[in-house]
């Protein structure tokens, strides 16, 4: 069980912060466009989802898994979209992305006035609680390779 | 538990079959009098509830028939505008059914090649060397499972959270499709499945899935 990275983004689409772990592969694009093709796809995913479902939803897309990989994926109700990807081995990492959101991102980046908002995050406290935080997860564990 | 649909699409991206096996019925029926409390508009050759929310009538709900007669798009049985009819004092009181729209074939359509680009967006995010694309897509209504064959086609099925099996029924479905549309001399490849033999066997498929779960070999 392992931790990929992290993405979160704003309402806007914008990439507030990212960060990586046991990453192997890179998408081979810069950057700035693997956001865009991230937040872009998370975008259509929440419109196909709410299109194809039977019946009212409440919290919309959860996760959906690959082969090789699964993706969380956390909304809040201010737009604010947390992506983690992890191996297959994590079967649910909503409340990790809870936590991240409510104790980390709102404590450390709402509340704080020199973070701009819809800017990328600068907060040095900030990346280091959430480092630490994700290195304490249970399922966090070095790949054994 | 239940098994909702069932989508095939071709290597291209487009809907080639679509089964709707089991929708859940949510509707209320309602009568109202003058004036309406709810908020419509017009939306997608439709009429939605843009305001307001009450007995089960949710914002995003269309208007599915007036009167016990079903709406068509924006107008009504008889060929009278919605909007015109429902703003009229004289028509009231007015039963009105409110639910979920149901998905137009075109929509349908729109939606499966939709799902094909996330498919292979999906694997080209990946964090991972050698990752497939979409193969399980979990929300907190339903689960779309995707099969994708070496050929490219993919087989979508949306079930219930809690449906067990349905890796093994994608695969027995892609058995049926071998043996019943292209073991069919009149069906030709890549376009939509119209073989009466597909549609029985699947829907007998489904019904083993929903009952027992997963299938044996050679069943």
């Amino acid at each position: 069980m392992t931790i990929h990275n992290l993405y979160i983004f704003d309402r806007t689409g914008t990439c507030l912060h990212y960060s990586e772990w046991h990453r192997r592969r890179q998408a081979g694009i810069p950057k700035e466009e693997e956001f865009k093709l991230m937040f872009g796809m998370l975008f259509s995913l929440c419109s196909f989802v709410n299109k194809m479902s039977p019946t009212d939803m409440r919290e919309g897309f959860v996760s959906f898994q690959t082969s090789r990989y699964r993706l969380h994926y956390l909304e809040s109700p201010s737009g604010v979209r947390l992506v983690l990807n992890t191996d297959l081995g994590v079967s649910s990492a909503r409340d990790a992305l809870q936590h991240i959101y409510s104790n980390l991102f709102v404590e450390l980046v709402v509340k704080n006035p020199l973070c701009p908002p819809r800017a990328p995050v600068q907060s040095e406290l900030f990346r280091s609680r959430l480092d630490a935080f994700i290195r304490g997860l249970p399922f966090f564990a070095p790949r054994p390779s | 538990m239940a098994i909702f649909s069932v989508y095939v699409v071709n290597k291209a991206g487009g809907l080639i079959y679509q089964l709707d096996h089991y929708a859940p019925r949510a509707d209320t029926e309602k009568t109202f009098s003058f004036p309406l409390d709810l908020v419509l508009r017009p939306h997608d050759e439709r009429i939605v509830v843009a305001f307001g929310q009450r007995d089960g009538i949710r914002v995003g709900h269309a208007v599915l028939a007036i009167n016990g007669a079903e709406v068509n798009g924006r107008s009504t049985a008889d060929g009278k505008d919605v909007m015109e009819f429902l703003g009229n004092p004289a028509n009231y009181p007015v039963s009105i059914r409110f639910g979920r729209h149901r998905l137009s074939s075109n929509e349908k359509l729109m939606l499966a090649s939709m799902f094909h680009s996330l498919f292979a967006i999906g694997s080209q995010l990946s964090p991972e060397i050698g990752s497939s694309g979409i193969e399980m897509l979990e929300t907190d209504t339903f689960k779309l499972h995707c099969f994708q064959t070496l050929t490219g086609i993919k087989f979508m099925v949306l079930a219930d959270p809690r449906q067990a099996g349905i890796d093994s029924l994608l695969r027995k479905i892609y058995e049926i499709y071998s043996d019943f549309a292209l073991k069919n001399p009149f069906y030709s490849l890549e376009m939509p499945i119209r073989c009466e033999l597909f549609d029985q066997n699947l829907k007998l498929a489904l019904e083993v899935a929903e009952k027992a779960g997963p299938f044996g070999p050679g069943s």
